[in-house]
């Protein structure tokens, strides 16, 4: 019992240094006045972690939505109610499933590269030998990356739900016959800009922000053995997708959940 | 040793966990020189190359470079005094995303707003000095050990360093790169004024090139001075490390039970 209450403590306290390494990592990376020098290579970063997910993003994308699609005309065809097959799609990909799916893949795709890269670049001394020519990795390869994501994932999250709600459009109205007009113009009339597009455009930069932030504290921290890389690739894609679950009940809440 | 001290290690004690991997060390590098830090492995030599450069805290005493102690520095202040030092580390460390050209221009492209025809002809006179004025469009995956460490040793020189360590340069290297590497470490040395650590168990290797010698031991200095006092040591430890024989004070077996007894334990 007392083993048990022990290594329960040591967990505790072995958590909140980690949480508070990352911290660091955060405050030294970021808070400083960027130069044109970051913005290049914040531009380099997006090629590689946004350019590069678009493929897997945009067929998640189209999938999603084609299933949504068929899925939705099934239920509501029962109750004559197909014409609502718009608002169906469009509302749930803009609200929950563009930002979450997308950030979800986001993290498998570009989070564990990106870990796997900041560690091996550690394992391989090249964190250290920066230092050594007076270079702050932070400020070097930590921070444009970090600013990254942050812009890559609202801009990956929009084409996966634009893409989505063609695919839904695709299902409904080419392949089942649900009227084009009454798809679209009920759609449009029922998303609103403020309420839902805006809303899962904050939910997918809060992700962004998160899945990169935990991804290259994982890496910057990784024990640097090729065991110790495997196990932070991991550790990223588990936490990410874990605290994308979690932030999405919280910001769910406080943006639709009329609890506060 | 009268010549003027460019780093002074005092009282340094350095802990990894329980165990002192330094424990009241003492030693000067004078400038000018090529100073070599030999020991086993496992005595913390690369471990000391981080104390000098700032990366790991001592737990006691102090490092003073030009008389700063390196570890009371600010940020600002310890990556100014990282200019002056260049680290040559055992795997070359070259960025594997830039071709070595783009490796030995980074510290200038870094730290300085030189134009791009400038940058070009340091790059190709720091290669020259290498002899790999040829390989610089090559990948850091094209090229063997010890062109990496060459290359390694072209971007450390970059910035026209005052000091340079090396960790462990010969680790690994055929004798043809050896004999490379040495003759570059000593030319360097000579031409650009450069004082140099070179961290090492090569013993013949480093004592040909080195003014100096450090042999460490238990986290401590076992013996000192040129190559040639260091040969005519006459402590049995010292002795037994420069010759390498495999067993002497440094035991052959790691402590252990009694052989006998031990192996009983299987009978019973």
């Amino acid at each position: 019992m007392i083993n048990y209450a022990q290594r329960l403590g040591a967990n505790a306290i072995d958590s909140f240094a980690t949480a508070g390494r990352a911290a660091i990592l955060l405050f030294r990376s970021i808070i400083r006045w960027p130069s044109l020098k970051d913005l290049y290579l914040t531009y380099i970063q997006l090629h590689s972690i946004g350019v590069q997910s678009l493929l897997i993003i945009a067929v998640s994308g189209l999938f999603i939505g084609m299933v949504l699609g068929l899925q939705g005309y099934t239920t509501l065809v029962k109750f004559g109610a197909e014409s609502s097959l718009g608002p169906l799609v469009a509302l749930s990909i803009v609200r929950e499933l563009g930002p979450v799916v997308a950030a979800l893949l986001f993290a498998g795709r570009a989070g564990s590269a990106l870990t796997a890269e900041i560690g091996l670049m550690k394992a391989t001394e090249q964190l250290a030998s920066m230092e050594m020519m007076a270079v702050n990795p932070l400020h070097r390869i930590i921070a444009p990356r970090l600013f990254a994501g942050i812009i890559a994932m609202p801009l990956l999250a929009s084409i996966f739900s634009a893409v989505a709600i063609l695919g839904g459009s695709v299902v409904g109205v080419n392949w089942l016959g649900v009227d084009s007009g009454g798809f679209w113009s009920s759609m449009q009339s029922t998303v609103d800009w403020n309420n839902d597009v805006l809303n899962g455009i904050i939910k997918s930069v809060v992700f962004g922000f998160f899945v990169t932030w935990i991804a290259v504290f994982r890496g910057y921290d990784t024990v640097p053995t090729s065991e110790g890389i495997s196990r932070s690739t991991t550790q990223t894609v588990v936490h990410a997708s874990l605290a994308i679950l979690a932030l999405d009940f919280l910001l769910t809440a406080l943006m639709f959940g009329e609890i506060v | 040793m009268s010549e003027t001290n460019l780093l002074k290690i005092e009282n340094l004690t350095y802990y990894r966990g329980d165990r002192a991997i330094f424990d009241g060390l003492d030693l000067t590098i004078s400038e000018g020189k090529i100073t070599a830090i030999m020991g086993p492995s496992g005595t913390g030599k690369t471990t000391l190359l981080k104390l000098i450069g700032g990366q790991l805290f001592p737990d006691k005493g102090r490092i003073l470079f030009h008389g700063q102690d390196i570890h009371k520095l600010s940020q600002d202040d310890l990556y100014e005094a990282r200019r002056k030092m260049g680290m040559l580390f055992q795997s070359g460390a070259l960025f594997t995303d830039m071709s070595v050209y783009e490796n030995v221009a980074f510290p200038l492209r870094e730290h300085t707003d030189l134009p791009e025809n400038i940058i070009r002809t340091m790059v190709l006179l720091k290669l020259q000095a290498v002899g790999l004025r040829g390989a610089k469009d090559l990948q850091p995956s094209e090229l063997s050990g010890g062109m990496s460490r060459r290359v390694a040793l072209a971007r450390a020189i970059a910035l026209d360093p005052h000091m340079i360590m090396y960790d462990e340069p010969f680790a690994g290297q055929d004798p043809i790169s050896m004999g490379v590497l040495m003759k570059l470490i000593a030319t360097l040395n000579k031409a650009l004024g450069l004082s140099s650590i070179v961290v090492s168990h090569d013993v013949a290797e480093v004592t040909s090139i080195a003014d100096y010698c450090y042999v460490l031991s238990n986290g401590r200095v076992m013996a000192e001075g040129t190559p040639d006092e260091l040969n005519n040591n006459d402590s049995e430890q010292t002795s037994q490390f420069l010759k390498g024989n495999p067993d002497g004070p440094v035991k052959f077996h790691f402590p252990a039970l009694d052989y006998a007894e031990d192996l009983m334990e299987s009978v019973k």
